[in-house]
């Protein structure tokens, strides 16, 4: 196994809230091979932004960090700052949600794509112009050398995001982390975007995890899926495998919960009940059984692992799995 | 560019025309007779009456105000009945001193200023932070008179190092103009460094937390880039706006340490005009202050400009 491009071990993040440690992250293993792409889906406030910074080192100040991250055989939180700064941008890149805050409002496109490729590739400012206007053509923004000398306000939502992609890019990383890249984006856009991203990670055969919280962004895009609930893995499996057989409730509710296309016009779209749990008041039981429709006396008492059954490929967390006999696993 | 500049331009001549009618109001309704004054205890009521028509006083208001700015605009800004000096020769010979002063006191200012907001934005929190924002609002707390005096006694009386007082042209003497300048500049600095250094700092503070700063992380841009330039110039506004204001201010004359040090700048020139009762001086001086203050805000405005490319293109 040593082709493994980043591995995550018992990885936990811990935040510190007025009313106690806030555990966002809880002890979660990942693994992803190079040229591979997993996506982590999740709704709002399950922990995949926090496990993201986990993985790019840029955790809040304040946050605690538990686990490894292994990343190329190194692990991360030893490194020095300066080592950590080398590998960010030619190793490890990321795509932020929202590119109407990710890029500085104060420079030029040309200032920030220019500023990456000498920080990193020693190149002369000429060399590195030419190069930012390669890299704007390639994620499809027109008029690339006119770009260079614009303000990110002069470009809209969409163009934006480009350009932020060809940040990402600009340095041939090894692994691309895009979190919630087209959250922030009209809907007409996201697509694009996400069809750009597919694109340049098969063209540089790079690995990439995909965030978002709709299992549809995930469904054509990523080899593996991980489902995120409460800060734990709660389910995860090859991507085929994962939407022709899932196990875990949770991930059912999730993919109920995506408007379909033929579904009569005003059906009511079945939303998950209830509100996920507080995360500074960590319970016994499943976290997903308070809003769980299989739910017993059991999951209410005892946390279910995150086990590997074999056979179907896919790992998941649930007493009840779905489309199994009840215990039969026990 | 050109456009915005111009239509700011506009925005400034009411202001500078409110400028000259609350200048001349003041110099105007501020009690005693500018006849009497010129002619003294002695003078009799003929020569009084005399006088105020020869100087066109017996006319209305509003008539003298629209002569007097007749004057000005031809750049006529009358001159001393005392030293037959015109306005304008008064203060052009004394505009350099301030001007001296304020660019030694706010460069100081800003060189002790923007280096601890920085330390202080990285570390907030931190014991270093707590102990400098401390200091600065201790020394916000110390009048400019105590920091002179005290910088005076230690040294120029102690440790003999500085002249306490005086002022040579720098023709005649550069180094010595330059020794001159020192302790009323640092007294000046001492004053400005901690509003300097506390409005960068919280500016600075808002700006670490943004989005684009843990992009510029993510890139792999090394600390120092990341300060410097994609932190500091967001977060420079306000910085900017202190500073423009106490630039206008000196470039009135730093009333109390030019008096203290004996500096011939434009603060002892209006502080001279108001003791001897000269209003024409007083007037002028007044007038060209807050001309200068007006249009240091415009150049301000500007710098805004230059800074956020938002503003310049007419968002935000």
């Amino acid at each position: 196994m040593t082709s493994l491009l980043l591995s995550l071990e018992g990885v936990s993040v811990e935040l510190p809230t007025p009313r106690g440690a806030l555990r966002a992250v809880d002890r979660v293993d990942l693994t992803l091979m190079p040229g591979h792409t997993l996506g982590i889906v999740g709704e709002s406030g399950c922990g995949k932004t926090m496990l993201s910074r986990a993985i790019l080192q840029l955790l809040p100040k304040r946050a605690k960090l538990a686990g490894s991250v292994t990343f190329g055989g190194r692990d991360l939180a030893a490194l020095s700052p300066e080592a950590l700064r080398k590998l960010r941008g030619p190793e490890l890149a990321v795509v932020f949600q929202d590119p109407m805050t990710s890029l500085n409002p104060v420079l030029t496109i040309g200032t920030q794509l220019v500023e990456t490729l000498q920080a990193h590739l020693g190149m002369e400012r000429a060399a590195a112009r030419r190069r930012s206007v390669e890299l704007l053509a390639a994620v499809g923004i027109p008029a690339p050398e006119q770009r260079l000398r614009q303000y990110p306000h002069q470009l809209s939502g969409g163009m934006r995001q480009r350009v932020a992609i060809a940040i990402a890019l600009s340095c041939e990383p090894r692994l691309l982390v895009a979190d919630e890249p087209t959250t922030a984006l009209d809907v007409t856009v996201q697509a694009q975007i996400l069809d750009l991203l597919a694109r340049e990670q098969k063209r540089r055969h790079m690995a990439m995890i995909l965030i978002t919280h709709d299992l549809g962004v995930v469904a054509g895009r990523t080899d593996e899926v991980a489902v995120m609930y409460a800060g734990r893995v709660v389910e995860r499996a090859p991507t085929p495998k994962l939407f022709a057989h899932m196990r875990m409730p949770y991930t059912e509710a999730l993919l109920a919960a995506i408007p379909k296309l033929d579904s009569p016009p005003h059906t009511a779209l079945p939303a998950i009940a209830g509100r996920p749990p507080d995360p500074t008041r960590p319970m016994p039981g499943c976290s997903f059984a308070p809003r769980c429709r299989y739910a017993d006396d059991r999951c209410r008492e005892a946390k279910p692992p995150l086990i590997d059954p074999g056979r179907s490929g896919g790992l998941y967390a649930c007493w009840h799995p779905l489309a199994l006999p009840t215990g039969a696993r026990t | 560019m050109a456009k915005f500049i111009g239509r700011r331009l506009i925005y400034l001549l009411p202001v500078l025309l409110a400028v000259t009618l609350l200048t001349f109001l003041i110099a105007s309704l501020l009690p005693g007779d500018l006849a009497y004054t010129i002619l003294g205890d002695q003078a009799t009521p003929e020569k009084v009456a005399a006088l105020r028509a020869q100087m066109g006083l017996d006319l209305p208001i509003w008539q003298r105000y629209l002569l007097w700015l007749w004057d000005v605009l031809h750049g006529d800004f009358g001159r001393s009945f005392r030293t037959g000096e015109t306005v304008l020769a008064a203060v052009l010979d004394r505009l350099p001193v301030s001007i001296e002063l304020m660019i030694f006191a706010e460069a100081l200012g800003l060189l002790i200023g923007i280096p601890l907001a920085i330390l202080c934005a990285v570390r907030s929190g931190s014991a270093i932070d707590r102990f400098l924002t401390g200091l600065a609002f201790g020394k916000l707390s110390l009048p400019s008179f105590m920091v002179a005096i005290l910088l005076i006694y230690l040294f120029a009386v102690q440790l003999g190092w500085l002249p306490a007082t005086g002022w040579v042209p720098f023709t005649e003497d550069p180094i010595g103009n330059l020794r001159s300048f020192v302790l009323p500049a640092f007294t000046l600095a001492f004053a400005e460094w901690p509003v300097l250094m506390r409005v960068l700092r919280s500016d600075m503070i808002a700006t670490l937390q943004e989005d684009y700063i843990t992009m510029a992380k993510a890139k792999g841009l090394r600390p120092a880039r990341i300060l410097l330039v994609h932190a500091l110039k967001p977060s420079s506004l306000t910085l900017v706006t202190v500073t423009g204001i106490n630039i206008g201010r000196l470039i009135g004359g730093a009333l109390i340490v030019e008096t203290i040090f004996a500096l011939p700048g434009i603060g002892r020139l209006l502080v001279g005009a108001i003791y001897a009762r000269d209003f024409i001086i007083l007037q002028g001086v007044v007038l060209f202050v807050a001309t200068g203050f007006v249009l240091v805000n415009f150049v301000v405005d500007m710098l805004y400009a230059v800074l956020d490319p938002r503003i310049r293109h007419g968002r935000a």
